[in-house]
């Protein structure tokens, strides 16, 4: 009984690993449900939950008109942004040629709608001037903002505001060129308060002139030079925590910039051109919006095309203002003209009778199986029930965790899923009785079909998860939550198959009911054309070949062909009888 | 007490009975030309010569007209939905409506796009049946729009490309991930025709069923074609069955397994279109069924009728492979062809 144990052992190990999967996803689901507010069903999508609808008009001034192209680009970046912050399937569209429709599942709150108007225009811009916003108007005790409260620590507290040339507008030669600031721009400048930052949302200037604004903080006033690289030169970015040299974390939160060439040979070009200058033309300034994130000094020239900004961000805003850049800006910006919440299209019937459906078609699959594999159906059976248990809790965690929401085609997606997942058991059943065919016994069959069929599986469940992986990647919008169905449905049936279905089976071979090749087994060796040779043991039965065998058969064996088989018969021996030998008669 | 059905299966394992899938590839291939040509054929037909024209594709892709009502009094709250379904139906019988309320006493409703004459009596209606005059209407855009369509086409012409990668470095050859392709296109091509012959409406969740039928065309072709690299690769010199006849046996030895594929394949799909097509009404689960049913069914026969006999006919042609075949047919004392 040795040689038996091994098989045994490896099958109960595998499935108390199944049972430490569940346990860890109910423990997760429990633990969401007491402290992290999660429910214990998935969250439903816009169709079958309705949600918010919000309506965005553009930002213009007089005269300005938005295009088409523009409306669709903006339509494009705003669903990137929605599409970065989880899998909610939103839908977004333009309205009557001037306004963006988005609908959301749930209520978005005010971060959310910031995230998804804000235009996100990022520009580099050199220090001209810097200085404190005059105290007059930025008095901390008339309006008590949260930003008089901000520190301004992580710029060297300026000096007065150097005293300006005065000298007539000569052609400025770069952007550190101090011939840009005229006497007018100066005056501006003197008077500028940061109020009107704050005020007006947003400070904007034409690229190719100087920008005076204040940081965001509104604690310190920048007189800027034209805009020397534009934030549509940044090819990728990134949240991260910032690392000392040394490699070791100091838990402030950066935003990691990458340029593309254009941008890396612009970026490089001012950089060392910043290094030899005195303070604070040596500063640079990063402008989000018109407003500045950041204006840190230049110590060394950037050549390779990364930078990092900080400042003050949260773990959040660092990641928003990321996908901001990466996706890149809105060509208008856009304010709120209404949310309101709407109701499902779809509504709690359709979700029922698709539930229904389901339902059905997984009763009739458990018939067809019991008809076609006897007991063994009820291994196909009492598999998908476990697949149907680990994917509820998946989908709820991915639900209450990734924002991933259930529309009716994901319902759909999900009971599609069953045949997909029963293939690769029937795929293994059939492997076992071809074995079986072949004169094996029930355990060795089943260690033999089982070797033979996961390989097969597994290379057919790769294209499947290759498809979901891409798909999810590059494609935008719904295909998005299909790709999500489609790949965690895989994962989920591959680990069936290795953890529960096979050890299931190998557990039953050992049993004395199944190796005794019982008809309702569904592993019946005589009904499958082999015959009892010993112990266990079974070769092909030529009786039932030749009843199987149709006449036609029989008639196209040419002598020629049946000689060679003879020939071929006696030249291998009495190895074990392979499919090709029926004609070794 | 081997019931027929698997009898079936240990004669086709044996080869003792046998579909002739390599053997008669002519008769196969001419199914699968025939089918291929008249789903290409019917959209051409129905649009009139421009083929996008022949299908019916819904306002998730078109665009289409909004009505939205406001200030609905309070004698008609809760809001019936129904009403405005009725409203539009009225007035363009086949149009296809959504219909959500917006805040507390308001009512969106997108159909298709209306004539400026049928604006103003659906218009009407909507204020007859709610009792407000407060209904505009608006054109609106697609929300599924060139964007998405556009990156879900790069993301399948990346798979197309790595799943042609992997199934070549799994089988070791790329014949075998070349037929699977072409396997797969007949999958798709079939499966829109169908919805161009039904005129049944593309919506995004029809897309996702086409998309559900991608990955299961090639799954399906992996499992049989593997069976096809197990037994191709046992073939040595001496043994009495030609290529075609190993990839032949080969598919008939997972004929069991694709008819029961198949089938659980496609019950809860067919239990799904039936109860949405024809119990409840309920379009959404009709639009991504059928797609599903229909690529389920092709994506199983296809692999033995189409993929199987195509890769054996790349085979054949390469010299060594054609000079063992020569040879065995010699053995067996037929006549070489040509």
């Amino acid at each position: 009984m040795a040689a038996r144990s091994t098989p045994v052992r490896k099958a109960w190990r595998s499935l108390s690993w199944l049972a430490g999967i569940i346990v860890l996803l109910v423990g997760l689901n429990t633990a969401g449900a007491l402290w992290w507010g999660w429910g214990w069903a998935p969250k439903l999508a816009l169709d079958l939950e309705g949600g918010t609808q919000i309506i965005l008009t553009p930002t213009l001034e007089d005269g300005q008109t938005v295009t088409d192209e523009q409306l669709q680009q903006s339509v494009q970046i705003i669903r990137n942004r929605i599409d970065a912050a989880g899998v909610s399937e939103s839908e977004i569209t333009t309205q009557g040629g001037d306004k963006i429709v988005i609908s959301i599942p749930g209520t978005p709150d005010q971060a959310t709608l910031e995230r998804i108007k804000a235009s996100a225009k990022m520009e580099f811009r050199a220090v001209l001037l810097a200085g404190t916003p005059s105290t007059s108007t930025a008095s901390p005790t008339d309006e008590p903002t949260d930003d008089a409260t901000a520190s301004a620590t992580e710029s060297p507290a300026p000096t007065d505001t150097p005293a300006p040339s005065d000298t007539p507008t000569a052609t400025p030669t770069d952007g550190s060129d101090t011939s840009w600031i005229t006497p007018a721009l100066q005056e501006q400048y003197d008077a500028f308060t940061c109020d009107q930052v704050q005020d007006s949302g947003a400070n904007t200037a034409p690229a190719d002139e100087p920008l005076i604004t204040c940081n965001q903080a509104g604690t310190e006033k920048y007189l800027l030079g034209p805009v020397e690289v534009e934030g549509a030169d940044i090819s990728d970015a990134q949240a991260g925590v910032k690392t000392t040299s040394t490699g070791s974390s100091t838990g402030e939160w950066v935003v990691n910039l990458t340029f593309n060439s254009d941008g890396t040979a612009a970026f490089a070009d001012v950089t060392t051109r910043l290094v030899s200058l005195e303070d604070p033309r040596n500063r640079f300034a990063v402008v989000l919006d018109g407003a500045v994130v950041i204006a840190p000094t230049a110590n060394d020239a950037i050549t390779d095309g990364h930078a990092q900004i900080s400042g003050g961000f949260t773990q959040e805003s660092a990641k928003t203002l990321a996908d901001q850049l990466k996706y890149g800006a809105l060509p208008v910006g856009f304010t709120v003209e209404s949310t309101d919440t709407i109701s499902a299209t779809l509504g709690a019937s359709q979700l029922q009778s698709g539930l229904i459906a389901g339902l059905i078609g997984l009763i009739v699959v458990f018939i067809y199986s019991l008809f076609q594999y006897r007991l063994l159906g009820t291994v196909t059976i009492a598999s998908l029930i476990v697949a149907g248990v680990i994917t509820y809790f998946v989908v709820n965690i991915l639900s209450w965790r990734e924002g991933y929401r259930l529309s009716l085609a994901g319902v759909a997606g999900l009971i599609v899923a069953i045949g997909f997942t029963a293939d690769s058991f029937i795929v293994y059943f059939e492997r076992i009785r071809d074995e079986l065919r072949d004169g094996r016994g029930l355990v060795g069959a089943v260690e033999a079909g089982w070797k033979r069929a996961l390989r097969t599986v597994l290379a057919a469940k790769s294209v499947n998860l290759l498809s979901a992986i891409i798909l999810f990647v590059l494609a935008v919008g719904s295909v998005r939550g299909f790709a999500l169905t489609l790949g965690v449905t895989t994962v989920i049936d591959v680990i069936i198959v290795i953890l529960f279905t096979h050890p299931v089976l190998q557990l039953l071979a050992s049993t004395k009911f199944f190796s005794s090749g019982h008809p309702a087994t569904g592993l019946d060796p005589t009904a499958l054309g082999a015959v009892y040779r010993g112990r266990a043991e079974f070769r092909i039965s030529k009786d039932a070949r030749r009843q199987g065998a149709s006449r036609e058969a029989e008639r196209r064996q040419t002598i020629a062909e049946r000689k060679a088989a003879e020939l071929e018969a006696a030249s291998t021996g009495s190895k074990k009888s392979t499919s090709g030998k029926k004609e070794a008669r | 007490m081997a019931g027929p059905f698997q009898r079936l299966g240990n004669d086709l394992y044996t080869g003792a009975r046998k579909v002739d899938f390599v053997g008669r590839r002519r008769m196969w291939f001419t199914i699968a030309a025939v089918l291929m040509i008249a789903s290409i054929a019917v959209p051409f037909v129905r649009g009139g010569g421009n083929f996008l024209n022949g299908f019916n594709f819904g306002i998730e892709f078109r665009g289409g007209s909004q009505f939205l009502v406001a200030d609905v009094p309070e004698s008609h709250i809760p809001i019936d939905t129904g009403l405005a379904e009725t409203a539009v139906h009225d007035v363009v019988s086949d149009a296809v409506v959504r219909v959500s309320t917006v805040g507390d006493d308001g009512v969106r409703v997108q159909t298709d796009q209306l004539t400026d004459q049928e604006t103003q009596q659906v218009t009407l209606n909507l204020e007859d049946a709610y009792g407000t005059d407060s209904v505009s209407s608006s054109f609106i855009g697609a929300t599924w729009g060139a964007d998405i369509t556009e990156s879900a086409l790069r993301a399948l012409g990346v798979f197309i490309v790595l799943a042609l990668v992997f199934m070549a470095l799994y089988f070791r050859t790329w014949k075998m991930s070349i037929a699977a392709i072409l396997k797969l296109m007949h999958d798709l091509i079939i499966s829109v025709g169908i919805y161009a012959a039904t005129g049944w409406e593309i919506t995004p969740a029809a897309v996702i069923g086409f998309l559900t039928i991608l990955g299961y065309s090639l799954y399906d072709t992996v499992v049989v074609f593997d069976k096809i690299r197990e037994n191709t690769a046992e073939l040595g010199d001496d043994s009495h069955r030609t290529f075609g006849e190993a990839v032949n046996l080969a598919v008939n030895q997972t004929l069991v397994r694709s008819i029961n594929t198949g089938v659980v394949a496609a019950l809860p799909v067919a239990a799904i279109l039936f109860i949405g097509a024809f119990v409840l009404g309920a379009d959404t689960l009709r639009d991504i069924s059928l797609a599903l049913l229909v690529g389920t069914i092709a994506g199983t026969y296809s692999t033995p009728a189409f993929g199987a006999p195509l890769y054996s006919v790349f085979r054949e042609g390469e010299p060594e492979i054609a000079k063992r075949d020569k040879r065995v047919r010699q053995r067996r004392g037929e006549t070489v062809a040509a």
